[in-house]
């Protein structure tokens, strides 16, 4: 036992580094609208899956001919798949927000009243995507998995111990933590970021001081949203094949990276998410691969008992410029 | 008076295209407020006649020319609506979103099908076994997570509907994902079997449906549903009245979890067969659907509810594939036009109205000239 985890952590530790990127970056989104409207966007995962199909449509449709290699196509080919799912999914958020929580806030809806909306959203969504967008994609009735052509090739960079360190694990790791920094920045440097800031403190006195809540709202959703595009597109990049469903699980665990991280809390989130893909994956070894959900559900139902402020604490709302 | 309030609220003209069916229903109401006790007693001979003749093949042709009727009305419809009855406790009367629903009817069915497969106990006595295990797991579950903010709690049942689900798949002492096959029906009472026939399975589920109904009416007047009610509107005004909101929100949840517990054992003693997709997410939100549509909190509106989403998809069957993109859509829409569902209690309308009744308001809501909740102020 201990023989197999030794040999396993290595390997398993740059999975989990792996999953754990995608995680943190689906979490900004659940974290950064918690942090404006205290409310879980329950539909998130449907962005992030909106994500994959973004740029699943456009690798299918520039169909590298070519074998994978590395090279400035590739590297422009990832960054087009990355601005294109955020697009996708960062317009999808706006819509979103649009039609299942802005009627209820101009209503002074409760919290139950929209995250039943959101949930009725997140089904509507994954439903049209299996009945009506996969069949389309992929030329075949029934709810399919719709696979992507490889465009990253899966070159051995670099070993630690027993550990292959591949070059798309090295670029789901980098792009995730470069879009975070960005991220970061803009909601602490610029205007618009203020604004978010600001409205995640006290909405009222952002509303006096001139702050549109509705537009801080729009944009938080369209950050959030872009995200989860970026997440995507790394995803279908990494794992190659999507689903309609393929944000449901993936939602619950980077909603628990959230939790994990302190919810509102941006560096928490990638905090989180790394955190989460490490345990579940070093629970793996010890109890099968077949538990991973249940070990990051359980991790989740642990933090929320014993420190429901997560690791870093809750901290859109304090000032951090 | 509160009641008044309620009522002079309810006679100002709302722009809703609901309002006419609204109007049918407050009359209803109010007849059903002055009735008499024989005049009730009345209603309630006439709902039980009315449930013993609906299996007749009259109605069945009309109301499902696709499948056998009586088994469309043990499962899904009455299955739904004892779900739903049980999740209305937890949702509708205490105000708490559980997402992971499914979980008890899980375990329910799971124990009338390991316990009678493999230690041949009587089929009422897994059943009785399956409900007590419900409760234990609703009170593991809440135990830790009823003190959370209500949101958090919906994400915890939902990881918990999840975990009972995979547990279920990898298990092999339960048989793994292929489920348990070869579940024992009940035994016979009063001379009649329960073998292939759906009829019998039917008044069993009828009988269940009655109890639950009671029950849930019971404890809705009772000190423990005022206490509910009370945490729904204002946990925290609640607590400082005196109400040990953290008790009664676990009671709560443990007797949800124990109406899931008994409907998942109905289910069993039919199905022949449990395996771990039985119990998808879909299926809670499918009976979260059914509570919210029919009017969370209010028993008739809550069974009608649970009817329809379980007849409807039968009934047209053509648009079968298509229910669970409906329902999505449906939940969207009722909450921005009808947020408290179809036959709502006047009370939960009101709660509504005033954004009390579901685990607080939003954040960054600031109201503006034109939100209802400042026209009140105005007024």
């Amino acid at each position: 036992m201990l023989q197999d985890f030794l040999n396993q952590i290595l390997p398993s530790t740059v999975g989990g580094l792996v999953i754990g990127s995608i995680y943190a970056l689906v979490a900004l989104g659940y974290t950064m609208v918690y942090g404006v409207l205290r409310l879980i966007n329950f539909a998130h995962s449907e962005i992030f899956m909106i994500g994959t199909f973004a740029s699943l449509v456009l690798l299918t449709a520039i169909a590298p001919a070519a074998p994978a290699t590395f090279g400035i196509a590739m590297i422009g080919t990832l960054l087009l798949c990355m601005v294109v799912s955020a697009i996708a999914s960062g317009g999808a958020a706006v819509l979103l927000e649009t039609v299942a929580y802005r009627p209820l806030r101009k209503r002074g809806a409760t919290k139950l009243a929209a995250l039943i909306s959101a949930i009725g959203a997140s089904i509507f969504l994954q439903e049209l995507f299996a009945l009506e967008i996969i069949p389309w994609l992929t030329d075949k009735p029934g709810r399919n998995q719709a696979s992507a052509p490889r465009f990253v090739p899966r070159d051995e960079l670099f070993h630690i111990g027993n550990a292959a360190v591949r070059l798309d694990h090295v670029i789901v790791i980098i792009a995730a933590v470069l879009v975070m920094i960005a991220l970061d920045q803009t909601v602490s440097k610029t205007r618009i970021g203020r604004g978010i800031r600001a409205t995640a403190q006290d909405p009222e006195a952002a509303v006096l001081m001139g702050v549109s809540i509705d537009n801080i709202v729009r944009v938080t959703f369209l950050l959030g949203g872009a995200m989860a595009g970026v997440a995507g597109a790394l995803y279908l990049m990494e794992i190659e094949n999507t689903v309609f469903n393929v944000g449901f699980v993936l939602g619950i665990k980077a909603f628990t990276a959230a939790v994990l991280g302190g919810i509102g809390n941006l560096r928490g989130a990638l905090l989180g998410g790394i955190v989460l893909g490490l345990i579940e994956n070093w629970g793996a070894i010890f109890l099968g691969s077949q538990w991973k959900d249940v070990i990051a559900f359980t991790v989740l139902v642990i933090v929320l008992m014993f420190r429901p402020t997560g690791i870093l604490g809750e901290s859109l709302q304090r000032a951090r410029a | 008076m509160k009641g008044d309030e309620v009522t002079s609220e309810e006679t100002t003209p709302r722009r809703n295209p609901f309002s006419a069916i609204g109007h049918g229903i407050d009359v209803m109401r109010d007849w059903w407020e002055h009735a008499k006790v024989w005049q009730r007693y009345l209603v309630y001979i006439g709902a039980v006649v009315f449930a013993l003749i609906l299996p007749a093949p009259a109605i069945g042709s009309f109301m499902s020319p696709g499948a056998d009727w009586t088994s469309v009305l043990v499962y899904p419809i009455g299955t739904y609506i004892l779900l739903a009855v049980g999740l209305n406790v937890v949702v509708g009367q205490a105000g708490l979103l559980d997402l992971g629903f499914v979980a008890f009817f899980a375990i329910g069915g799971y124990n009338v099908a390991y316990f009678g497969t493999q230690y041949h106990w009587n089929y009422w006595a897994t059943v009785v076994m399956g409900i007590a295990m419900a409760a234990v797991s609703g009170v593991i579950l809440g135990a830790p997570t009823l003190r959370l903010r209500g949101d958090y709690l919906a994400i915890v049942t939902l990881g918990f509907g999840e975990i009972v689900r995979i547990t279920a798949n990898n298990a092999d002492v339960i048989g793994g994902a292929r489920g348990i096959t070869n579940v024992p029906h009940p035994p016979p009472i009063f001379g009649t079997k329960f073998l292939l026939d759906p009829a019998p399975y039917y008044y069993l589920m009828i009988v269940a449906i009655a109890l639950v109904i009671i029950f849930s009416v019971r404890l809705q007047k009772s000190r423990v549903g005022r206490a509910w009610a009370a945490i729904r509107e204002d946990e925290d005004a609640a607590e400082l009245m005196g109400v040990p909101t953290f008790k009664f929100k676990l009671l709560a949840f443990a007797i949800g979890a124990m109406i899931g517990g008994l409907a998942g054992g109905v289910y069993a003693g039919k199905a022949v067969f449990i395996e771990p997709n039985t119990f998808p997410f879909i299926l809670s939100a499918t009976i979260l659907a059914a509570v919210v549509l029919g009017g969370s909190g209010n028993l008739p509106g809550v069974i009608l509810g649970a009817f329809l989403i379980g007849w409807l998809p039968e009934r047209f069957r053509d648009f079968a594939e298509y229910r669970i993109l409906i329902f999505g859509g449906v939940l969207v829409l009722m909450m921005a036009l009808r947020p408290e569902g179809l036959l709502p209690s006047r009370r939960r309308k009101a709660e509504l109205r005033e954004g009390t009744g579901g685990m607080g308001a939003m954040g960054a809501e600031v109201a503006g000239p034109t939100t209802e909740a400042s026209a009140e102020v105005n007024q």
